[in-house]
């Protein structure tokens, strides 16, 4: 079981080095939650969704996640409902009331069409995060978050716990398992309260085992010179190709077409049909 | 001799803040360009520390105070730092898959490397190029979870080898390899040190296993101070490795066992050099004389697998068409190489995993419908590291879970307490906290903590990983005692002299299946069970071979059915 399955094929996308790609993510996200204009989110929308499509990553990978992010997005949509249903009549000005419901909720196109606006923008960020940590060799991305200048030591901090994490998840199954044979009910049989303290008898062993590995790694990484000079360089970064000054000058064209859109167009970050 | 010693000890003493003695005392040695050296000595005798003294841990990362001086390359240690040291001493730790820190081979590979700010393509050259001295050439972008252990610790080897480093220090390199896989690291490491000409020095308690190729000198480590400092010839011959806890090669043991005075001109060292025209028919003699063992278990069958198949996802089997029958009472030991299928085979022993076809009997009953703890109280898993297992701070709490998660009153834990704590050696230690424990020790309170849920039937997992001769004799005849109270015992092990001294019968796995189970003589003396196995010929085998005794397994035998008569079992 891997944690993030990134799986190794040949796509445009995946030649890309992580550096294009995490400023690539950066520009649309930030273009996305500047612009609250339906016309600029759900041309990222369909832009990502065709990126997505060519960096053939499978339904069936992503399906989970997606599930989850609908769950997410559909209890949010409703939840700002109810908290505030006169916030698209703020924001542009005009009422034009679709049916009454109960008391002070009454739906208006306004209400309609920020809603949407806002499910779609948190939604075309969706596939750009899965793109990006699904095409991204993890320590590649270690050394490209360096190379925006998050200090090496923190990047390849992350590097590590992707390295180690199957091995920590290995002993848990272990130790769960050897606990078990000892009497441990960890089934939903047992009481809550008993559950989590025999939980913990899985956990101190873990933490004690994980001890003696970090020990062990901290000794390896020191004898082999790590943190030894202020900079380090990364086997695993790529070379930035023509390709790469494609895709951030698309990204950064995006952004400004975007942001443009908004300042001179619209002037707000808001698009107002209704006037 | 005028050539400059490139490591200097000179009056060394170190002393760790935390203990209350100094580690190593008053340490004289002088290692030479190009020497290959083998430092052995048991369990806390200062071996560890000698190597972290080299490769600049101490006093950099361990703290502690120095007497006296060191010298690697004319320069004292203490004045330079970790780093420095680094780029003159590699070194190759005991554990290959914890220092294991990329996410590919080709990355691991590179971590001095990319420390040192290396352009990456030069950076890329290198790895290729020094990948291909140790043969992983080939799985640059594999991860370490594709690998064998083997393939980790040539990983390791590389990783250190791209800084071309002047001297290599293997901390323990056999310690988590099978059998056939140490001995190709310890040829591995002596075609490097024949083609580079580098300072090879291996630190390790398996003395045999190591002089399975040739080292120039032995330096004996005890107490924290060296005992000894000779040919391998000259020590084998002399009685140092008895007195100070270091197994004899099983060769030498069966010479003696014969009646064989081991002396310098036999060049004993090594099993390939050994002259044996003065002992032949002193061997050929004793074998005569031995007694075989008849005794063979008439007891009713205890546990049986009969025809069990499993696989996790449904295409790719791990076991397949597994059958074999216990009797109570034995002592047994499973034996394969990684992957094989054995603590799968523990995990549908106890119950963690169902199988998909066959059945698993215990006494003649089956039990698929009992569940993990009602398993638990008829077969006991021990796993390989005791801090895999103790949650409790004391002992007595530790020892005493299985019974208190079962509503066991508390007098009546009490009783079995006292019980088990006798029969493993902690009754003195009844109140202790568990962090006061020697690693030996803690081994006994988990397997205290599973004797104490009476199981019929014990599985240990790698029971003697990492001991020395003496912790390993210590866990094995502990063993024994339990096993004469009546419990049966099966290890699942990688250890050869385990296999031959203590249990009369062994079962072997090879890709799934069942490859062969009979006696250990002649699992240890079969060349194919051997080759499937990743398991490697007894030097038993090797010196009835020498002497000219035709029936290799014949001799193995008789050595072993010796061996129990001597040992009064």
């Amino acid at each position: 079981m891997r944690l993030f399955s990134y799986n190794l094929i040949d796509t445009p996308i995946h030649r890309l080095s992580g550096l294009t790609k995490l400023i690539c993510f950066l520009f649309l996200t930030s273009a996305v939650m500047f612009s609250y204009d339906i016309r600029s989110l759900l041309f990222v929308l369909f832009f990502s969704i065709y990126i997505l499509k060519l960096s053939q990553i499978k339904y069936s990978q992503i399906r989970l996640m997606i599930i989850y992010v609908l769950i997410f997005l559909v209890t949010n949509a409703i939840i700002s409902y109810l908290f505030d249903p006169e916030l698209g009549v703020d924001i542009y000005g005009t009422r034009h009331e679709i049916v009454a419901l109960y008391g002070r909720y009454t739906l208006t196109w306004e209400q309609l069409f920020y809603q949407v606006t806002k499910f779609i923008k948190y939604a075309s960020v969706i596939p750009l995060g899965i793109i990006f940590l699904l095409t991204t060799n993890p320590s590649e991305f270690a050394s490209s978050l360096n190379r925006v200048g998050v200090n090496y030591k923190v990047a390849f901090a992350v590097a590590l716990t992707l390295r180690y994490f199957p091995d920590i998840q290995r002993d848990y199954q272990d130790i769960g398992l050897a606990q078990q044979a000892r009497g441990l009910d960890l089934s939903h049989k047992a009481r809550f309260s008993d559950r989590a303290r025999n939980a913990l008898m899985i956990v101190i062993p873990l933490i004690f085992s994980t001890l003696d590995r970090v020990d062990l790694i901290s000794n390896a990484m020191d004898l082999r010179g790590f943190a030894k000079s202020k900079k380090r360089t990364w086997y695993t970064s790529k070379k930035m190709t023509w390709r790469d000054y494609i895709a951030i000058c698309t990204s950064v064209f995006i952004f400004l077409g975007i942001i443009g859109v908004s300042a001179f167009i619209n002037q707000s970050r808001y698009f107002n049909p209704f006037i | 001799m005028n050539k400059q010693a490139i490591i200097n000890f000179q009056n060394f003493s170190f002393h760790y803040i935390s203990q209350a003695e100094p580690t190593l005392h008053d340490i004289n040695l002088k290692i030479y360009p190009g020497e290959k050296i083998l430092i052995v000595g048991p369990s806390g005798s200062g071996k560890s520390t000698l190597g972290h003294c080299l490769n600049g841990l101490i006093p950099f990362s361990y703290k502690g105070e120095i007497k006296g001086s060191l010298t690697v390359k004319g320069l004292e240690t203490k004045e330079q730092n970790i780093f420095k040291l680094s780029k003159m001493i590699g070194t190759v730790l005991q554990d290959a898959d914890g220092q294991f820190v990329g996410l590919t081979v080709g990355e691991d590979i590179a971590f001095a490397q990319e420390n040192d700010n290396i352009p990456r393509d030069l950076m890329h050259k290198r790895v290729k190029k020094v990948a291909q001295m140790v043969d992983m050439q080939n799985e640059l972008i594999s991860s370490p979870f594709e690998l064998s252990g083997g393939q980790k610790q040539r990983t390791s080897l590389a990783g250190v080898m791209i800084d071309d480093v002047e001297i290599l220090l293997f901390d323990e390199p056999l310690a988590n390899l099978d059998p056939a896989t140490g001995k190709v690291a310890i040829e591995i490491i002596d075609d490097i040190h024949k083609q580079s000409k580098k300072t090879v020095i291996i630190i390790e308690h398996r003395l045999e296993d190591v002089l399975h190729r040739g080292i120039d000198r032995v330096i004996v480590l005890n107490d924290g101070r060296i005992i000894g400092d000779m040919d391998a010839h000259k020590l084998v011959s002399s009685s140092i490795l008895t007195e100070n806890g270091i197994r004899e090669p099983l060769y030498v043991i069966a010479l003696k066992y014969a009646g064989v005075k081991v002396n310098e001109e036999m060049c004993p060292g090594h099993i390939t050099t050994l002259k044996t025209e003065f002992s032949r028919d002193a061997l050929k003699v004793w074998l005569t004389k031995i007694k075989a063992d008849q005794r063979h278990s008439k007891n009713p069958s205890i546990l049986e697998m009969e025809d069990i198949s499993f696989s996790y996802d449904g295409v790719r089997p791990i076991l397949s068409d597994i059958s074999f029958d216990i009797r109570a009472g034995e002592m047994i030991s499973i034996v394969g190489k990684n992957g094989a299928g054995k603590s799968t085979l523990s995990k549908l022993l106890c119950g963690f995993i169902k199988p998909d076809k066959g059945i698993i009997r215990y006494k003649g009953q089956d039990i698929k419908d009992k569940t993990i703890k009602e398993r638990a109280e008829i077969i006991g898993l021990v796993m390989q590291n005791p801090n895999q297992m103790i949650s409790k701070p004391m002992i007595y709490d530790e020892i005493a879970l299985g019974l208190r998660l079962r509503d066991v009153p508390e007098e009546e834990i009490a009783v079995k307490m006292n019980k088990v704590l006798k029969i493993c050696g902690l009754a003195p230690f009844k109140s202790w906290p568990i962090s006061a424990l020697s690693y030996g020790q803690k081994k006994r309170v988990t397997i205290a903590s599973i004797l104490i849920l009476d199981p019929k039937i014990i599985i240990l997992d790698e029971p003697t990983a990492g001991q020395d001769f003496r912790h390993y004799t210590e866990i094995m005849e502990f063993l024994v005692e339990i096993n004469k109270l009546g419990v049966t015992v099966i290890m699942i092990t990688h250890d050869m002299h385990l296999m031959l001294e203590y249990t009369p019968r062994a079962i072997v796995l090879a890709g799934g299946r069942k490859v062969a189970d009979t006696a250990a003589s002649i699992v240890l003396t079969d060349a194919q069970v051997i080759q499937e196995a990743n398991l490697k010929e007894t030097s038993l085998f090797n010196l009835a071979q020498l002497a000219g005794i035709e029936d290799g397994t014949h001799f193995v035998q008789g050595f072993i059915d010796y061996e129990r008569g001597v040992k009064n079992r």
